[in-house]
């Protein structure tokens, strides 16, 4: 047996080690922590290929495709950080296609000096998540900027999965009369990031949400129900999310206000910073808005899903040549849930 | 829009601080605007300040004439708009 | 959350609403100016006016201290930042305000300026102290609730003999403002303006207390209701302003005894004499100049007075043209009365004032209100 000697190459430190330029120029030491940490951790029969793409059987059905980019600050969060995101993200991107998601890629932007020790806990967090969720990494790349020019990493991940026969959803399907379901409470993710920003520090119980979604949405599909829209509530939370399904399908709709599902910390930091929590992003909820006669099946669905336990029908779509979003609110009046105007900024002077 | 809210005193700390809670969110905030805050007042924050305390007999005052209120209504029936 | 649910009780709400369906006269109508940001944001965000009867309506007064921030003075912020290389920090109200040569403090960020959105003037402070090779600039603005905090972080500042740090001061007065409207040469030019009574302010109250507001009653007859800021609050207000009306009287009465005495906070208010005094004359955005209505920093504080540290000129800034601003927050006229709003100017490019935060009238009017329109 020719033992080829292990030696030869010093491991990676990963404990004290740092990013650096020569982690991206394509040569040994790029080669090496690919190997010692992305592969080490990702590993599956598609990585070790190693050749430029993964070789993927082409099944029967209908192919979606998916592709996120994850920025975040801080990186580590309550309740997950970037890596967990991104590969949560573009899972739950597909599954709300109403596809079955099968592979993810990613690619990474590191800057140099960011610590290893940090992306190994970032790979090995992206790693648990592709497991749990049963959808494997099977490509991936990166490249590595230099100081200053990035925000310790960056990761962009891509996702392909397959619609089954017969099913279509779409933004634009919604129709007067349908019932709008959401399944959990709204704002937790980004009231978990906004606690930990330095500026506006506080402690919260709050964590983030994010979490991958295509079994809940499989319950939700196995009902048989009619399923118009589903769509996951991120950046502009439920608010602008709903106007843009109002948009795409030239409707109306009507919400209860106090139907909406809001932990009670994530109200109480939103008071604290004049922020609504409709306008604040999810990682973890879907809306599912279906026929109103299979609504209550929708319902039970959901709440019979550990992800969907918070479930709640909050509101009807109608008809409405202006496309508003409006709200009965719980002090009984009307308004208007609009887009979201620009950032998203706290409200205090 | 002056953004104030009434939050808890849950402890005191040192250089006129304290920390208020809300439903469970905590906020070192500084008291150098009151005087005579204890454990357990609520008082009104306003950017990282109590504003003053929140006199708790004169809320259940007001409390009460909403009630009061909404109670001689009954008789009548609801307008629709 | 106690003290605050409880006064967002839509079935309460439904009382005080039947009550000011009894008290309000059927053959008068009743127009009352809620003079804060505040209560206009909650009577749009809860939907309160429908749940008063068509003859008493509401007008949204210019107490929103980011839409009377005139456009000169976030020019001298957006300056400071970007041709000075000073930290900037704001609260995150001020970020998007348009300012002159299209930008904002966040596009002069985008530029590469530095600037910081903070939670406390405390947090302006703690950041020059951790920065001791950076003129940290606090820029403050805001009523008389904002005005002490502002106060506390100067004193801090000269306690710890903080050489970089400093404040740009364009905290004005609600009293001046509420003048204005009673009394400006273009009230006179627009005709009366319809107003049966105030709605006054909640928390810039809970500092300079009740008193202030009691020469508006007597002078001008007008009744004054100081409210709290949840929507029970402001019904409650709008019920006792009806009152006083048909009962002929003006006296300034108190619905936020929970948090307002007539005295204010005396501790704040001596803070501020000590760091602040009178500006002669200071524009406010939709309202022109108006005479002592805005606070400077004393020159025993002048080493943190960020106008004379780096030697700032105030440079006017006109509003546009078409612009209605000037009516709308008096009353006179209402945003959909202006041929800009919805079409040149909305939330997303506010050309007037009112449009600016979501608190000022007209961006109130267009975020909430506009499905009245169509």
């Amino acid at each position: 047996m020719s033992e080829i000697r292990k030696g030869y190459v010093r491991p990676l430190d990963i404990k004290h080690g740092r990013v650096d330029m020569a982690h991206g120029s394509g040569g040994r030491a790029m080669a090496q922590l690919i190997e010692e940490l992305f592969a080490h951790h990702l590993g599956n029969e598609w990585l070790a290929q190693g050749d430029d793409g993964a070789v993927l059987p082409a099944g029967s059905g209908r192919l979606v495709m998916a592709t996120d980019s994850h920025v975040v600050s801080p990186l580590f969060f309550p309740g997950g950080d970037i890596g967990c995101l991104s590969v949560h993200g573009t899972i739950n991107d597909v599954a709300v296609m109403g596809a079955r998601p099968l592979w993810l890629s990613a690619g990474f932007i590191l800057e140099e000096g960011f610590l290893l020790a940090d992306l190994a806990r970032i790979v090995e967090s992206m790693a648990a998540a592709a497991r749990e969720a049963g959808v494997p990494i099977v490509t991936g790349d990166t490249k590595v900027v230099e100081r200053g020019k990035g925000d310790g990493v960056f990761i962009t991940t891509t996702g392909v999965g397959v619609l089954p026969e017969g099913r279509s959803l779409s933004g634009s399907r919604a129709r007067p009369g349908d019932a709008i379901l959401v399944s959990g409470t709204l704002g937790d993710h980004g009231m978990a990031i906004m606690a930990q920003r330095e500026s506006l520090g506080f402690e919260s119980p709050i964590v983030s949400d994010t979490a991958a979604l295509h079994g809940l949405i499989d319950a939700v599909l196995e009902t048989g129900a009619d399923i118009r829209v589903l769509r996951d509530p991120t950046r502009g939370g439920l608010a602008t999310t709903l106007n843009e399904i109002a948009r795409q399908s030239g409707v109306g709709m009507m919400l209860q206000e106090n139907a909406l599902p809001v932990k009670p910390a994530v109200a109480a930091a939103c008071e604290f910073l004049g922020l609504d929590p409709l306008y604040v992003a999810n990682e973890g909820k879907a809306i599912v808005i279906c026929a109103a006669a299979d609504a209550d099946q929708v319902l039970a669905a959901l709440r019979a899903h550990p992800l969907g336990a918070d479930a709640a029908r909050i509101g009807e779509v109608r008809e409405d040549p202006h496309h508003f979003v409006q709200m009965t609110t719980g002090f009984g009046g009307k308004r208007i849930v609009d887009w979201l105007t620009g950032e998203q900024l706290p409200r205090i002077c | 829009m002056c953004l104030a809210i009434p939050a808890q005193v849950i402890e005191l700390r040192d250089g006129d601080n304290a920390v208020v809670d809300l439903a469970g969110v905590r906020k070192e905030i500084s008291l150098s605007l009151v005087e005579g805050v204890q454990v357990g007042d609520y008082v009104i924050v306003h950017v990282g300040y109590a504003l003053n305390k929140l006199d708790p007999e004169e809320a259940e005052k007001t409390l009460a004439l909403f009630a009061e209120m909404g109670g001689a209504m009954v008789e009548e029936p609801p307008v629709a708009h | 959350m106690k003290y605050i649910d409880e006064f967002r009780d839509g079935e309460v709400a439904k009382g005080i609403a039947a009550a000011i369906r009894q008290e309000a006269r059927p053959d008068r109508r009743y127009h009352f100016m809620e003079f804060c940001g505040g209560h206009t944001h909650a009577i749009s965000r809860y939907g309160v006016s429908d749940l008063l009867p068509d003859n008493v309506r509401m007008i949204h007064g210019p107490g929103c201290p980011v839409c009377v921030l005139p456009i000169g003075r976030v020019d001298q912020a957006i300056k400071l930042a970007l041709e000075q290389g000073v930290t900037l920090c704001t609260y995150g109200d001020c970020l998007r305000v348009p300012a002159s040569d299209h930008l904002s403090l966040l596009k002069a960020k985008a530029k590469g300026a530095d600037i910081r959105m903070v939670y406390s003037s405390a947090d302006a402070v703690a950041l020059a102290r951790k920065h001791p090779e950076k003129q940290v600039v606090f820029f403050a603005i805001g009523f008389e609730t904002t005005t002490p905090p502002t106060a506390v972080a100067i004193k801090q500042a000269q306690a710890l003999e903080l050489p970089n740090f400093s404040v740009l001061c364009c905290h004005v007065l609600t009293p001046s403002a509420i003048s204005s409207i009673l009394e400006s040469p273009e009230v006179r030019q627009w005709g009366t303006v319809p107003l049966d009574g105030f709605v006054g302010p909640a928390h810039v109250s809970t500092i300079i207390g009740s008193r202030p507001y009691e020469f508006f009653a007597e002078e001008y007859r007008k009744p004054v209701v100081i409210a709290g800021f949840e929507p029970l609050d402001v019904m409650q207000a709008i019920r006792m302003l009806i009152r006083q009306v048909n009962e002929g009287r003006a006296e300034v009465e108190n619905e936020f005894s929970r948090a307002v005495s007539r005295e204010g906070n005396v501790k704040a208010q001596q803070l501020v004499a000590e760091v602040f005094e009178l500006r002669k004359n200071f524009e406010w955005r939709g309202l022109n100049l108006l005479p002592y209505s805005a606070l400077r920093i004393r020159k025993e504080f002048a080493a943190f007075d960020a106008e004379k540290r780096f030697g700032l000129e105030y440079q006017p800034v006109p509003d546009h043209k078409a612009c209605e601003c000037g009516a709308i927050l008096r009353g006179v006229k209402k945003p959909q009365d202006c041929k800009l709003f919805g079409t040149v100017c909305t939330p997303e490019n506010p050309v007037g004032s009112c449009m600016v935060s979501s608190e000022g009238a007209c961006a109130a009017h267009y975020t909430y209100g506009r499905y009245k329109d169509v």
